[in-house]
Order: structure tokens, then sequence, then C-alpha cells
């Protein structure tokens, strides 16, 4: 499949108390196997998808942050944080399983102005 | 125009499940097209044949099914997301041994490849949000 579209695909939901956290890395994970490779930025709640060395075996589930540490192998290099998120939960991107590129409001507001489609998780 | 709806809104609560189908109506009354409609996560109960809604509710499992009829719609829900709901076509329930079909027949269960392909292929793709 050509990559014809620019896709964002933007998440807002914390890590486990919800599956909408999942359904959109596992839509990013899908369309970069189709060689669609989507942005992803996380916004709100979302950064805590982010936070290192999580433990999720006690609430029956797989790790996020192992989930999000497959994302350089499928060739999603690029990760967008919603910086002032991150500052409001008292995390830096140190604290992060993953690179991540830090946004300021106006820079997320112009990356959902540049893509064709924006996929809203 | 050439539209694609990610329906991740459940159809048993809140409006947004209904808005997406009341879209789609808009849009074919309108004379558009409808690529796909790709129902994600809570947004997969669309399709469940065995849901009863009240007398005096919309039905949206009946009111999408009849849309889809009607226009011919693909109505897609991802599989992973379905299955463990409880949606399983004839061949899923025969191979997972489950006692019965319960998936809509206006429906079908395909991967998120047909999400990913229908971003590619429409001018606009529209999210019907879950829970906020």
């Amino acid at each position: 499949m050509t990559q014809t579209k620019k896709v964002l695909l933007l998440t807002r939901h914390a890590p486990y108390g919800g599956s909408l956290a999942r359904a959109a890395v596992d839509a990013a994970l899908a369309a970069a196997a189709f060689e669609q490779a989507p942005s992803l930025l996380f916004m709100g709640d979302a950064v805590l998808q982010l936070v290192s060395d999580q433990d999720a075996s006690a609430v029956g589930t797989r790790s996020h942050g192992r989930v999000l540490e497959s994302l350089p192998l499928y060739d999603i290099d690029q990760v967008f944080v919603d910086q002032t998120a991150l500052l409001e939960y008292g995390l830096t991107s140190h604290d992060l399983a993953i690179d991540v590129i830090l946004l300021d409001d106006p820079a997320m507001r112009q990356m959902l102005a540049d893509h064709d489609h924006i996929l809203s998780f | 125009m050439n539209y694609a709806l990610l329906v991740l809104a459940s159809p048993a609560s809140g409006l947004s499940n209904l808005s997406a189908l009341r879209f789609a109506e808009a849009a074919l009354a309108r004379g558009h097209k409808i690529h796909r409609v790709f129902f994600l996560d809570q947004g997969t109960s669309s399709g469940l044949a065995t849901s009863v809604y009240p007398q005096g509710e919309a039905d949206p499992v009946a009111l999408w099914a009849e849309l889809g009829e009607r226009h011919n719609l693909d109505l897609v829900l991802c599989i992973s997301s379905a299955l463990k709901r409880g949606l399983l076509d004839a061949s899923e329930a025969a191979r997972y041994e489950r006692q019965a079909q319960t998936l809509h027949p206006a429906f079908s269960l395909g991967g998120l490849g047909l999400l990913v392909e229908a971003t590619a292929e429409v001018d606009r793709l529209l999210t019907f949000g879950g829970p906020s």
C-alpha cells in the first residue's frame, strides 16, 4: 500500500482504566505494518502510558510500556508528547519508556493542522 | 466526498454511536460515499445480533443493519475487539467451539488493516469517540 495520506493517531487516555489506549497503539502498529507510518501524539492523561517500568501483572494485562517499546521495531520513531500534560503529572522525558519529542500548545495545533486524517482515541 | 467512519463508541451508552449513524445517513442522503464503517473497541457491540434494546429507545444494531443493507455498506468490526466481547460469526463460533453465531449478518469481522486501507483511500475519516 503506497502512503497517500498523512495520518495522525491521537491518544488521550491513561493506560489501564479502559481499552482505548491499547486500541490506539494497535492501530498505529497496524498502520506501520501496511507501510502507512502514522504520527503518534500523546495528549492529556495519555502521557501516563509512557511511564517506564510499568508492572501490569496485578491487573491481569500486558505492560503497556512494553507494547510502546515495540514501536521503533515498526519504524515508528517519532512519538510526540503534550509537554504541558507531562508537566502536570510531574514527569520529565527521563521518566518515560521511549524517546519522545515534546510539543508545546502551538506546536500541537500545527501538528493537528498538518495531517490529512486524525484518528482520535 | 468519500468518507470512512471509525466508531469507538458503544451503542449501549451515550449518543456518539447514534451520531455516527445519523452522520452516515445524512452523508448518503446528500450523495456522498461511505467507503467503510470500522467499529473498534466498545463500538464493536454495534453488530451484536443478540442485544435487545428497550421499547421507546433507538436500537442501534437494527438501525446500522438496515442502513447497511439499504446502501450496501461495508460494516466491519475489528476482529480482536469483537471476539473478546462475544461477537462471533459462524466460522469463529466453529473455530473457538462456541454455541452460537452472535454477529448480525449485515456486519463482518476484519483486521485493523481494513481501517488502515480506509484511511489511505478516503477524503475524510471521522472518529466517533468512546468515553471521555
